[in-house]
Order: structure tokens, then C-alpha cells, then sequence
């Protein structure tokens, strides 16, 4: 598997948000990974804190929103999740269904520290 | 006091700009690549060796290898008569744009007309990671089974064609090829399909005209 990439994938877009919002810690990062993406928590844990050790964004804790693959039905409308042995709506049998979610693996939100302010003088 | 950033972004994103450079290397060189993608034993070298073949009389073909330690591949990539560069992966289950891009570099690129690039045999990762080519090929065999769409969906989700090998063997494997075709048209709707056999060259006719009518 190939989280090592994607975590420091993660880590990069992480610390370029929070050098953005003048952050001086991470302390948790949000994320939204769909079933047919196919990454494991722990692993990513594991390589987030080896990876992290030493930037901003050192010890944040890692939440992840699992969303599950997501089917619906264009015969009757049905939204459901497939097995993984037929694809068929539950509802009416129909196979006229389409992929609705499942494929999402997004950053959604951190949250950070602010440092101290810098005071700005107006001169008019 | 802590607080809280929206950011909502692709975490592969950083790779999908850089594919997107390929990309644009790609067609400032006049180059169309394809990306074959297949779990392994599924015949993808098999499948370059014959393209390779078929279309060297008027095309001149590179291939871009991907390979988790070794280079037997792109020998055989080679000895068909097309330009190979391997490239090793370092333990890594699939190419990412990064990679192609080294690959690149090694190329004559403006002497090229078609590069075929070798996926990691790998029925997973590799979907993950966009290289930047102009079509995405997924190859299935028939003795992996035709429950592969239900198992792996996200592969077959973004390909532009699939290729069904060794059909020579379906009267002696459990195939139910209506069964598969079927999850793959959920999954992929129209996806262009084409059912062969790198053993016998049965199917392969279409294959090679598809390509054809890219590289004109």
C-alpha cells in the first residue's frame, strides 16, 4: 500500500494551510476519505507520526470521516450500499445504478494555534 | 485559543498538477501515451509486446516500465523493438506522476509517436495516482474471475478502455462474462471493451485499430 505517499501528501497541503493562516501549531487535521479510495487509518497514523515529527503540524491528531461506496438507482431512486457481490438496487432489482459516493479523500479542515498578532501602525 | 481552518482540497492534488504537466510535455512533443494497468500475471507485457509489433511499421513506440525491483519487463519491452526505460519503484505498489516524469526525461521525446507506460501490477493503488496520459487501460483476465469489478470497483472506475485477456481460456475457467460485463457498465458506463487473447492473438485486431485511430 502506498500511504507513506499519500500522508506525506497530506502533510504538505497540512502545512502549506496552516503557513497561510500564520499558525504556529497544527493540533487537528480533518479528513474525508471514501471507501473506494482504499487507504487504512493506521497506517496513515503511523506515517503521520513519523512524518510530522519536527513541523508545525507535530502531534496533531488525525480524524477521519469514512464515507462508505454509495449507490443510486436511476429505476426508482433508491440511494444504497452495494455488497460486494451484486450491485443490484435492493429496493426494485434494477441494475440501471450508478456510483453516487464513495470516492472522496479530501483534507476538509485543521485546526491551528495563532501566533501573537504583529501589530500594524496606520500612518495617515 | 484554537481554531478551526476550512480547506476542503484534493490531498492528491499535488500530483494531479504535476500529471498535468506531463501532459502538456506529452503534447508539445507530439506523443499520445497510454497507461496500462493490470493486477499482475494479467498479461500486460504480453499486451505491449504484441502492440508493439502490430504498430512499430508506422509508428515509432516507447515504453515506460514501472517496476517494484526488477527490469525483466522492459527487456521485454525492448528485445519487441520499441525505446524502454525502467524504471524501479523502490518497494512502491504504483507509478505516481513524479515518477513519469523521471521517465520522461530519459526519452527522445519529439522521435516518439506512441509511449506505452507499464503500470505496478497491482489491482489497487495504482488508480490513486494520475501520470498524465491520454487514456488509462485496465486489463482483466479471465482466471482472475469475474467477481474482480464488485471486489476492486475503484480501478474500473476511471479507465478509458479495458482489455479482457486470455479468453482462450473460458472454457476451462469459471468466467460468467455477462456478470462482469455488467458490473464494469455500472461502474464505468460505456467503457470501450475488448475481449482477447495475447496467447492466441484472438481479439487483438481491434485493439490495434483502436490505438491506430489515436495516433492519426
Amino acid at each position: 500500500m502506498h500511504e507513506l505517499s499519500v500522508t506525506q501528501a497530506l502533510l504538505d497541503l497540512a502545512l502549506d494551510h496552516a503557513k497561510k493562516a500564520h499558525a504556529v501549531q497544527v493540533t487537528d487535521i480533518y479528513l474525508e476519505i471514501g471507501q473506494l479510495s482504499s487507504y487504512v487509518d493506521d497506517s496513515v497514523q503511523f506515517y503521520w507520526d513519523l512524518i510530522s515529527a519536527g513541523t508545525l503540524a507535530e502531534k496533531a491528531r488525525l480524524h477521519f470521516h469514512r464515507t462508505g461506496l454509495e449507490m443510486t438507482c436511476q429505476a426508482c431512486g433508491n440511494e444504497f450500499a452495494p455488497n460486494e457481490v451484486t450491485f443490484a438496487c435492493p429496493q426494485c432489482g434494477s441494475e440501471k445504478v450508478r456510483v453516487s459516493a464513495g470516492e472522496e479523500f479530501r483534507l476538509t479542515a485543521i485546526d491551528v494555534e495563532r501566533g501573537p498578532v504583529p501589530k500594524v501602525k496606520v500612518s495617515q | 485559543m484554537s481554531e478551526r481552518i476550512a480547506v476542503v482540497e484534493k490531498i492528491m492534488g499535488a500530483n494531479e498538477r504535476l500529471a498535468a504537466q506531463n501532459r502538456r510535455r506529452l503534447d508539445e512533443a507530439g506523443v499520445f501515451a497510454i497507461n496500462i494497468m493490470a493486477s499482475p500475471g494479467a498479461g500486460k507485457t504480453s499486451l505491449i509486446e504484441h502492440t508493439i509489433k502490430a504498430l512499430s511499421d508506422k509508428h515509432t513506440i516507447a515504453v515506460i516500465d514501472g517496476d517494484v525491483a526488477t527490469g525483466i519487463d522492459a527487456g521485454r519491452a525492448a528485445a519487441a523493438g520499441a525505446q524502454a526505460v525502467q524504471i524501479n519503484t523502490g518497494g512502491e505498489c504504483h507509478l505516481d506522476a513524479v515518477m513519469l516524469q523521471e521517465g520522461l526525461e530519459q526519452l527522445d521525446l519529439p522521435a516518439i509517436d506512441l509511449l506505452i507506460v507499464e503500470n505496478v501490477g497491482n489491482l489497487i493503488c495504482p488508480a490513486g495516482f494520475a501520470l498524465g496520459t491520454h487514456k488509462n487501460v485496465l486489463i482483466a483476465s479471465v482466471p482472475e474471475g469475474s467477481d474482480k469489478p464488485y471486489k476492486y470497483p475503484s480501478m474500473y472506475r476511471g479507465v478509458n478502455a479495458l482489455v479482457i485477456n486470455k479468453t482462450d481460456l473460458l472454457p476451462y475457467v469459471e468466467f460468467d462474462m455477462d456478470y462482469f460485463q455488467r458490473g464494469v457498465e455500472i461502474l464505468n458506463p460505456g467503457v470501450l471493451t475488448f475481449p482477447a487473447s495475447c496467447k492466441t492473438g484472438e481479439g487483438l485486431l481491434p485493439w490495434f485499430s483502436w490505438l491506430r485511430t489515436l495516433l492519426v
